[in-house]
C-alpha cells in the first residue's frame, strides 16, 4: 500500500485518497469548442508508462493536489496544492 | 515402531505437560511444545494425508512452513482447513483430520486413482473433458480432487484484530542473522521490530550446533532476546511476514495460543532486513514421495527440538555438506546411518558410526504405504525405515521478490541469491547465501551498514562451523520411474517433460500447464527443481529459464484477518438520523436508503403496504411530518460564491435574491444530470447547496475540486454542514395551521414567507431556518434546527399535530407523494445518459451565456438526437396493478419487440385511486396521450403516455 504526501496533512495511506484524473488536462470553455477537443478533454488519457502527473484528493481533509509519480516503480516524486490545472 | 520419542532431550517440549489430541479419529499423545507433526512422528504415524490428484499416501516432509504434504483440517471453534501440521502447535483436545482422504489417510478409497496415473498426465482433465462441455464434468472431478474442506457452518469466535505500526527497522526472521541484525540496529539507537514465524526465536540455532561469543548458541539467543526486550524493542514470535507491498508496507500474520483469531499487522518500517533463511530441497529419485522420506534438516529439528528419532535404520542421501551434521546427530542418538553422497570427493569427514557410500545417488525408494528401502544408481539395494534427503538449500527470497528484487543465479551455491539491492531492503544470513555463522554475522553487519548505520560490534562464531560444499543434483530428463517435483500438486518429471514437448517452456507457462508451484505451499520445495529440469530439457541455463513472479502471501492468511472489524454491520456502516431513537420509539420501521438508515413507514406489521398507503393518503388530507435531516446542507461562502454556483449549476443561480431558493440540476462534464436540489441564498456571498441525501459526499468533493482548481481558495469557501442540522418537514393543506401552533418568532403569512422563500425564526432559544420547499406538491415547511435540539421540536410538532390528525410518514409514502407530482429521484428516474432537456428542463441550455459544468456536452450530435429517452408519466386504467418498475416500453417492428424505454418509478396512489408511474420513453415528451405496450417478464400490458405530473398539475396546493 502506497504512501501519498498530502500537501496539507503529510504522508498518508493511499486508501485515504481518490484519484482525480490527469493533471494538466485543460478545460476548454464555451459552446464553440471543437467537438474533438472537448472529447479529448472528457475521455482521452495518455496512460503513460513511467512518470506521470495526476490530480488526487485526500478524502479526509478535502485537499486536491497534483502528484508526480512513476507508474512503473510507484515512486512518488512530488506533490503540490492544486490551482489552475484545468485552466485552458 | 520405527519413529519414536527418546527418553530425554527436546529443547522445545515440556514433558511435565502431556497433551492429547485426535488425528483421523485416533488419539495422539504429545507434550506442550510439540507441533501436530512432531507428535504424529513421535507416535510413528507415517501416512498423514493423500496427494491432490493421485491420492498417493503422503507423510511428513519438513518441519516448517515449506511443508507440502502434511496438511490437516483443524476442527472446532478455531476451524481452519489446510493447516500445516509442521507449524501448528499441538493443543490438548485439538481435532485434526487428514485432507483429501476418505475415510482417512491410511485407507483412502480413492487410492485406486494412482494406478491410472499414467493416463492422467498434466492437463488430462482439460484435454479429456472438453466435449460436450467441461462444466458437465467439473463438479464430480472437483469433488474428487482438492485438499481441505471448508466448514460452511463455522462462524468466527471473534473479530480479528488489525494493528498499524511503524519502526526504524523491521527484521524478518529471528535466526542467527536476524538476531544479530536486530541487535546491531538496536545498538545504533534505531527502533526495531523482530518477527519470526516459529514459536521461539533462534531459527536454525534451535537445532544446528554453534558457539557464539564463547557461549552455546542457545544462551546467545536468550541473551540477545533479553537485550532487545530490555531495550524496548518489539519481538513477535509465531508471526509471519507474509507480504511486502508498495512503499515497503509489510503485512504480518500473528497467531495466538490462547484461542484468539489471528492478528493482522500493517507495519511501515523505514528499513527492512530480510533474514528469512533457506529451505532444504528434495532429491530426485523414483517414488521420492513415499511416507518416511523427510528433509534431513527436518529430522535434525525433530531430534533436537522434540526428541523424536524419525527412524532406526536411516539412509541419508545428500549432495551437500549440511546433511553430515544430521547423520552424526542421528547416529549418536542410536540410529543406524548409511550416508549416500552424490559426490565422489571433497566432502567433510565422515562422522563416527556412520557408513558412507560416496559417488552414488538414490535411483528409487521402495515400499508401498511407507518407505522400506532404497535402490542406488548402481543397483545396490539397502533396507531402511526412513530416508532423509538434502538436495541443497534455496534461499527464502519470496519477500525480496515481492518487493521487486531481482534474483541472481549462483552456480557455486546452486541457488538464486538476491541481486541488485532494493531501496530500504537488505538481505542477511542464509537468505543471502551465507552458510557458516561467520558468513551469517558478516552479512548481518553488511545489511545493517547498508541501511546507513555505522558499524557496531558484531557477534563472532567461536566454534566449528558449517561448510557449504554442494554439487547440483537436479532432476534429469528421461529418468526412469515416477519422480516427484511438486508433492502437493502431484507434478512429476514426466509432467514437466510433457509441458516441454507441448511447448509450454516459459516458466510461467510451465507453472500454469502443470500446476507446478500452484498449491498451498506455493512450490517452496519444488519451484527450483522444476525450472532446473525445464532448463535441462530445453538446453538452457537455470537463470535463462528464470523464476515465476513472487506474490503475497508467503503463507496462507485467514481472510477474516483482512476483514478485521469490517464485517456485518461495519462492512458498510449506515449513517444515522439524530432522531433515530425517537422514531424507533414511535414504531418506525427502518430501511437503508442511499447509505442512510431512515424510517420506511411506521408500524403496520405484516401489512406494510397498507400502512404506506395510509400514510400517503393522510398526508394529502391534512398534514404530514417527516424527517428530512439527510438532505445535504453544504454552505458556499465568499466573494465569488455567486459566480461559483452559476458554474456548478445548470440553472442560473446568481439572480437569486437573498432568502429565496431555487431548484436546479448539477451536471457532470459529460452533460448527464448528476444531482438535483434546491439552492438557498442567505445573503450576497452565502449559499446553501441542498443536494440529494445519498450524494452529499460526492457533491462536496466536486465543489471542492472546482473551488480549489478554478476559483481559488480565497474566492470561495465550502463547508459541509449536513450533519450539524436536523431538518423536520411539515407538509399538507394544514401545514401552516400546525406551524402557527408553535411560536417560531416569524410571520408565516404567504406575503412574508411565500413558496421558495426562506424565513428565520427561533425555537426554544435556538435559531431555526424555515424553507418553503416542497417535495410533495403540498404546502410544505422544512424546519432546520441544531441536530442536538431537534427532539423537543419534533415532539412539539407531533403534539400540536394531534388536532389535525397529523400523519408521521416514512420514506415510502414520501416516494408515492413525489411520484404523484412527477418529481424525480436522480439515479432512479434518470440513468447515466439522461441530459437535463430529457427531463423537460430546456431553458438554460438554450439561453445561458455563461459557462457551467457539462455545458459543451449538451450540444453534441448525441445530445440533439430526436429519439432520446424523455421523462413521462405512464398511466394504466383504474383497478389495474401498478406497472413493474424496470418494465420496458415496447415497439414492434418486423414481428420483433424492441425496447423504447422503461418504467423508472411506479406506485399505487391512494389519493388518485389508481397507479402512477414515471418512465424514460423514446420521444416521450411529444407523445402524451399515446398508448404504449409495456413488457415485463414476457407479459405485455398497455399504458398511456402522459405528463409526468399526475396530481394537481396547476400546483394550486402549494399555496392552499
Ligand atoms: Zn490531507
Amino acid at each position: 500500500m502506497q504512501l501519498f504526501p498530502c500537501p496539507f496533512c503529510g504522508p498518508r495511506d493511499e486508501t485515504e485518497f481518490h484519484y482525480g484524473g490527469d493533471a494538466g488536462n485543460a478545460r476548454p470553455d464555451g459552446t464553440q469548442v471543437p467537438i474533438d477537443r472537448w472529447a479529448n478533454y472528457l475521455y482521452l488519457r495518455t496512460n503513460p508508462k513511467g512518470t506521470t502527473r495526476e490530480i488526487w484528493v485526500h478524502m479526509t481533509c478535502g485537499e486536491f493536489f497534483v502528484m508526480d509519480r512513476d507508474t512503473v516503480t510507484h515512486k512518488v516524486l512530488s506533490s503540490a496544492a492544486l490551482g489552475g490545472e484545468r485552466a485552458a | 515402531m520405527t519413529a519414536s520419542r527418546l527418553a530425554t532431550g527436546g529443547s522445545a517440549i515440556d514433558r511435565s505437560r502431556p497433551i492429547r489430541f485426535s488425528f483421523d479419529g485416533a488419539t495422539v499423545h504429545g507434550f506442550a511444545g510439540d507441533t501436530i507433526a512432531s507428535a504424529l512422528l513421535a507416535g510413528d504415524v507415517a501416512v498423514v494425508g493423500r496427494s491432490f490428484k493421485y491420492h498417493r499416501p503422503r507423510g511428513i516432509w519438513g518441519a516448517g512452513v515449506e511443508e507440502p504434504n502434511a496438511l490437516v483440517d483443524i476442527g472446532g471453534p478455531r476451524a481452519t482447513p489446510n493447516t500445516r501440521a509442521t507449524t501448528e502447535p499441538a493443543r490438548d483436545g485439538l481435532v485434526a483430520k487428514s485432507v483429501n482422504a476418505t475415510p482417512n489417510a491410511l485407507a483412502d478409497r480413492n487410492a485406486f486413482l494412482d494406478r491410472f496415473s499414467r493416463f492422467i498426465p498434466a492437463a488430462f482433465y482439460y484435454k479429456t473433458f472438453m466435449w460436450p462441455d467441461w462444466h458437465m464434468f467439473e463438479p464430480r472431478i472437483r469433488a474428487m480432487a482438492g485438499l481441505g474442506k471448508v466448514d460452511t457452518d463455522w462462524t468466527s469466535p471473534g473479530t480479528s484484530d488489525q494493528i498499524n505500526h511503524h519502526c526504524d527497522v523491521l527484521v524478518v526472521g529471528a535466526g542467527p542473522a536476524g538476531l544479530a541484525a536486530a541487535r546491531l540496529a538496536a545498538g545504533t539507537g534505531l527502533s526495531v521490530i523482530l518477527v519470526d514465524d516459529q514459536q521461539r526465536p533462534g531459527g536454525s540455532l534451535g537445532h544446528r550446533a554453534g558457539e557464539i561469543d564463547g557461549k552455546p548458541a542457545a544462551v546467545w539467543v536468550e541473551e540477545t532476546v533479553a537485550a532487545l526486550t530490555a531495550g524496548g524493542h518489539l519481538i513477535l514470535p509465531s508471526t509471519t511476514a507474509f507480504g511486502i507491498y508498495d512503499h515497503n508496507l509489510v503485512g504480518l500474520n500473528q497467531r495466538h495460543s490462547d484461542g484468539r483469531p489471528d492478528t493482522l499487522w500493517r507495519v511501515r518500517p523505514r528499513h527492512i532486513v530480510l533474514a528469512t533463511g533457506a529451505i532444504e530441497r528434495p532429491l530426485p529419485f523414483a517414488n521420492n514421495d513415499l511416507p518416511g522420506i523427510l528433509s534431513a534438516d527436518a529430522a535434525l529439528a525433530y531430534l533436537r527440538r522434540h526428541a523424536v528419532l524419525v527412524g532406526r535404520r536411516v539412509v541419508v542421501a545428500t549432495n551437500n555438506d549440511s546433511a553430515y551434521e544430521v547423520a552424526q546427530a542421528l547416529a549418536e542418538a542410536g540410529a543406524d546411518i548409511t550416508l549416500v553422497d552424490i559426490r565422489p570427493d571433497g566432502m567433510p569427514a565422515t562422522p563416527a558410526k556412520v557408513r558412507l557410500i560416496k559417488g552414488r545417488a538414490l535411483a528409487a525408494a521402495n515400499g508401498r504405504l511407507r518407505v522400506e528401502g532404497v535402490t542406488l544408481d548402481d543397483g545396490t539395494r539397502l533396507d531402511a525405515d526412513c530416508v532423509l534427503v538434502s538436495g541443497g538449500w534455496t534461499p527464502t527470497l519470496h519477500l525480496f521478490g515481492q518487493a521487486r528484487g531481482k534474483l541472481a543465479w549462483s552456480e557455486a551455491r546452486a541457488a538464486f541469491l538476491p541481486g541488485d539491492p532494493v531501496d530500504g531492503i537488505a538481505v542477511a544470513g542464509a537468505a543471502a547465501g551465507a552458510v557458516s555463522l561467520s558468513e551469517v554475522f558478516a552479512s548481518s553487519a553488511k545489511a545493517v551498514a547498508s541501511l546507513g548505520q555505522t558499524k557496531a560490534a558484531m557477534p563472532a562464531s567461536t566454534g566449528p562451523e558449517a561448510t557449504g560444499g554442494i554439487t547440483a543434483a537436479w532432476p534429469i530428463p528421461g529418468s526412469k520411474g515416477r519422480i516427484w517435483i511438486d508433492y502437493q500438486n502431484d507434478v512429476t518429471v514426466k509432467d514437466v517433460e510433457l509441458a516441454a514437448r507441448e511447448n509450454f517452456v516459459s516458466v510461467e507457462h510451465l507453472k500454469r500447464y502443470t500446476t507446478l508451484g500452484m498449491a498451498t505451499d506455493q512450490g517452496k520445495t519444488s519451484n527450483l527443481p522444476g525450472l532446473a529440469l525445464m532448463a535441462g530439457i530445453t538446453g538452457r541455463t537455470v537463470p535463462e529459464v528464470g523464476t515465476t513472479t513472487y506474490r503475497p502471501p508467503f503463507t496462507p492468511v485467514p481472510l477474516a484477518s483482512f476483514a478485521g472489524a469490517r464485517a456485518g454491520e461495519l462492512m458498510a456502516p449506515v449513517r444515522r438520523l439524530p432522531l433515530e431513537n425517537v422514531h424507533r420509539a414511535s414504531g418506525a420501521v427502518f430501511q437503508e436508503y442511499g447509505g442512510w438508515l431512515r424510517p420506511a413507514h411506521h408500524g403496520g406489521g405484516a401489512d406494510a403496504d397498507g400502512t404506506i398507503q395510509d400514510e400517503a393518503r393522510r398526508a394529502r388530507q391534512s398534514v404530514a411530518l417527516f424527517d428530512g435531516s439527510t438532505l445535504g446542507k453544504i454552505e458556499v461562502i465568499g466573494p465569488k460564491a455567486a459566480e461559483f454556483v452559476d458554474f456548478i449549476y445548470y440553472n442560473t443561480m446568481s439572480t437569486l435574491k437573498p432568502d429565496r431558493c431555487r431548484y436546479g440540476f448539477m451536471l457532470s462534464e459529460n452533460g448527464v444530470v448528476f444531482d438535483d436540489g434546491v439552492l438557498v441564498r442567505l445573503d450576497e456571498h452565502r449559499f446553501i447547496v441542498s443536494c440529494s441525501s445519498s450524494h452529499v459526499a460526492a457533491v462536496h468533493a466536486r465543489l471542492e475540486e472546482w473551488r480549489q482548481d478554478r476559483f481559488g481558495r480565497d474566492a470561495v469557501y465550502i463547508h459541509n454542514a449536513t450533519s450539524e442540522m436536523a431538518t423536520l418537514t411539515v407538509s399538507g393543506p394544514n401545514a401552516r395551521k400546525l406551524l402557527q401552533a408553535l411560536d417560531l418568532g416569524l410571520s408565516l403569512d404567504d406575503a412574508d414567507l411565500p413558496h421558495m422563500a426562506i424565513g428565520h425564526g427561533t425555537y426554544a432559544g435556538d435559531e431555526v431556518r424555515i424553507a418553503r420547499v416542497s417535495f410533495t406538491g403540498d404546502r410544505s415547511y422544512e424546519i432546520s434546527i441544531r441536530a442536538d435540539r431537534a427532539e423537543p421540536l419534533w415532539a412539539h410538532l407531533r403534539q400540536a399535530g394531534q388536532a389535525f390528525d397529523v400523519a408521521v410518514i416514512g420514506l415510502e409514502a414520501l416516494m408515492i407523494l413525489r411520484a404523484e407530482k412527477g418529481f424525480i429521484v436522480i439515479g432512479k428516474d434518470t440513468d447515466g445518459t439522461t441530459l437535463p432537456h430529457d427531463l423537460g428542463v430546456e431553458g438554460p441550455r438554450g439561453k445561458r451565456q455563461t459557462e457551467f459544468v457539462g455545458r459543451r456536452s449538451l450540444f453534441t450530435e448525441e445530445a440533439s438526437r430526436g429519439d432520446r429517452l424523455q421523462l413521462v408519466g405512464l398511466t394504466v386504467p383504474q383497478g389495474e396493478a401498478p406497472l413493474p418498475t424496470g418494465a420496458h416500453g415496447i415497439r414492434r417492428s418486423d414481428g420483433k419487440l424492441n425496447s423504447q424505454g422503461f418504467v423508472t418509478s411506479s406506485y399505487q396512489s391512494p389519493t388518485l385511486g389508481r397507479p402512477v408511474a414515471l418512465g424514460l420513453i423514446e420521444r416521450g415528451a411529444a407523445r402524451h396521450g399515446e398508448a404504449i405496450e409495456i413488457q415485463h417478464l414476457g407479459k405485455l400490458r398497455t399504458a398511456t403516455i402522459a405528463a409526468p405530473c399526475a396530481f394537481d398539475p396547476a400546483g394550486e396546493r402549494l399555496h392552499a
